[in-house]
């Protein structure tokens, strides 16, 4: 039943009329809160939480960065729910670990009506900063990258994003569209009957459809997944054994940033910080005895399979693991080339959708017959 | 050179597996000592953590057995250690552990005999595809 709203803009004035867009929501009660990217004086755009209409003229949600992950700020906002009523602007991959959290009962959306941008990706965090010193704004991203361009000077956005086959959101109420949407355009689309209520009230004028958006996302797809199997096969070829995985992760230093800034990574208290692994003087000896000698930190390898076995089935591809990473080791195609393979295994798709089961989360009595080779 | 050994490290369910391992060896039904048996309560109480630490300290196969469908203590701890075992066969292929190294068998309490034979047969497939690619790496492992 989509509908559309046309929101045409100035040169320099996309976000004017955005912000007009959530003020109108804000004002006529549709929402009590808007959670957006919004810009933070003349450097970085965070995700913000705009209570009063009157603050809400600084929003940049197609800004191409995501300092971190929307699904942990979504996680903060409702694990333990306000009773207010929230708007959110996430890109893509954060809707999906949303929808992965909501299963963990890590997200409650209940009071959410979800905004899905369109994302064309996103530079890391300090290429961001470079990007907009050399001037650079949304509307110059989204027109230079809709051509296929996404580089900035020494810099292209996230390599996640470039492998990334989901560009437009789904599991949303309302979509933020600009891929196809026509220059000097972007469309507001009501997915649901909730997203078309708060339409309807913004007061816009609906029924003008971007008639270039279908043949455009399709487009932008394949081009992504034609990427991303490239870079899996690769990825695969050069890491097949446990020692080409070692020397992947040489560099890593067990600082575990990289499970802090996934989204998936769901546990309150990760078991590499427990008393499991909190070893004895001696134990660390017994080890070192075994073979003459044990790397310190210890357990690396160790640590990133277990990752991998913990989360992979939830792992939406976003690659914060890679942009967290202070040694600058690419995890994302780890992650992603297993889950790949994990989630096939189970017919599972991460954020596909909030009735699918998670599958370690059940069984059947009758399946996987092969695991064991035996009948009955 | 003497005959290449394989180490198996087995995670045996205290109620079915492990009491079979009894069996055979009350019965004399001689099984390879190549298997090295770590009781547990279930398969289920298996955690993937305990398999990969053992690939990881050089094992060149990881049995796990537990009771047949139906027959498990817990009622369902057996078919939840099936779907582990499945996604960590999945997790260790790509990095060249064969998916014939790591095995979930069905063995019940009076199976002795099986138990015996499905230890001939795991030695056997190991002796075949040599030792674990993990040991020529020595301490770069973990
Ligand atoms: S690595 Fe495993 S234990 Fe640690 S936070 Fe992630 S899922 Fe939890
Ligand atoms: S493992 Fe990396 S790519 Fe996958 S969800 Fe976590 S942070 Fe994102
Ligand atoms: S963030 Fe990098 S250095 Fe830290 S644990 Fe992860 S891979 Fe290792
Ligand atoms: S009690 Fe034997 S497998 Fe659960």
């Amino acid at each position: 039943m989509a509908t559309f709203a046309k929101l045409s803009f100035n040169k320099d004035e996309l976000n004017k009329e955005l912000s007009g867009f959530f003020k109108g929501i804000l004002e006529n009660g549709a929402v009590d809160a808007v959670l957006a990217p919004m810009a933070q004086g003349k450097k970085g755009v965070r995700l913000s939480l705009i209570t009063s209409a009157a603050s809400s003229g600084a929003v940049d949600p197609f800004a191409p960065v995501a300092a971190v992950s929307g699904a942990k700020i979504a996680s903060s906002l409702t694990a333990r729910p306000s009773g207010r009523k929230v708007a959110m602007v996430l890109r893509p991959c954060e809707i999906r670990a949303v929808v992965e959290l909501v299963k963990l009962k890590q997200v409650n959306l209940d009071d959410v009506l979800m905004i899905g941008m369109d994302c064309l990706g996103r530079y890391e965090n300090t290429d961001f900063a470079k990007f907009q010193e050399q001037g650079g704004t949304s509307e110059s991203f989204l027109e230079k990258a809709q051509a296929g361009n996404t580089a900035s000077g020494d810099f292209d956005v996230a390599g996640a994003c470039k492998i990334c086959e989901f560009p437009a959101a789904a599991n949303v109420d309302l979509r933020l569209c600009a891929i196809g949407s026509g220059g000097g355009t972007v469309h507001i689309e009501a997915v649901t009957e909730k997203g078309q209520a708060a339409l309807e009230k913004s007061g816009l004028k609906i029924g003008d459809n971007p008639s270039g958006r279908d043949e455009a996302v399709k487009k932008l797809v394949a081009v992504r997944t034609e990427a991303k199997d490239k870079k899996f096969a690769e990825f695969r070829a050069e890491t097949n054994t446990f020692q080409a995985l070692g020397e992947k992760l040489s560099a890593c230093i067990n600082c575990y940033n990289c499970r802090v800034a996934c989204p998936v990574c769901y546990c309150k208290e990760c078991v590499f910080v427990t008393d499991t692994f909190r070893h004895t003087g001696d134990q660390f000896m017994m080890w070192a005895d075994k073979g003459g000698m044990l790397k310190m930190p210890n357990d690396t390898i160790f640590y990133h399979l277990t990752r991998i076995t913990h989360m992979s089935l939830f792992c939406v591809g976003c690659g914060q693991c890679t942009s967290a990473c202070p040694n600058d080791i690419d995890l994302m195609p780890l992650f992603r080339t297993s889950a790949d393979k994990t989630q096939a295994k189970f017919s599972y798709q991460a954020g596909r959708s909030v009735e699918e089961e998670q599958p370690m989360a059940g069984f059947e009595s009758d399946e996987l017959f092969e695991v064991t080779g035996q009948a009955k | 050179m003497s005959e290449f050994e394989p180490k198996i490290v087995a995670f045996f369910c205290n109620w079915c597996t492990f009491t079979a391992a009894d069996l055979a060896g009350t019965s004399r039904l001689s099984y390879p000592p190549n298997i090295k048996i770590i009781r547990v309560m279930c398969s289920g109480m298996v955690d993937p953590k305990f398999v990969l630490k053992a690939f990881l300290n050089g094992a060149d196969g990881v049995l796990v057995g537990g009771c047949w469908p139906g027959d498990c203590h817990y009622i369902n701890g057996n078919f939840k250690a099936r779907r582990r075992v499945a996604l960590l066969t999945e997790v260790l292929k790509q990095y060249g552990i064969d998916e014939q190294r790591f095995w979930l068998r069905w063995i019940a309490a009076s199976e002795g005999n099986m138990l015996k034979e499905v230890a001939d047969l795991m030695t056997a497939k190991l002796k075949e595809l040599g030792p674990s690619p993990l040991q020529q790496m020595g301490q770069m492992v973990g």
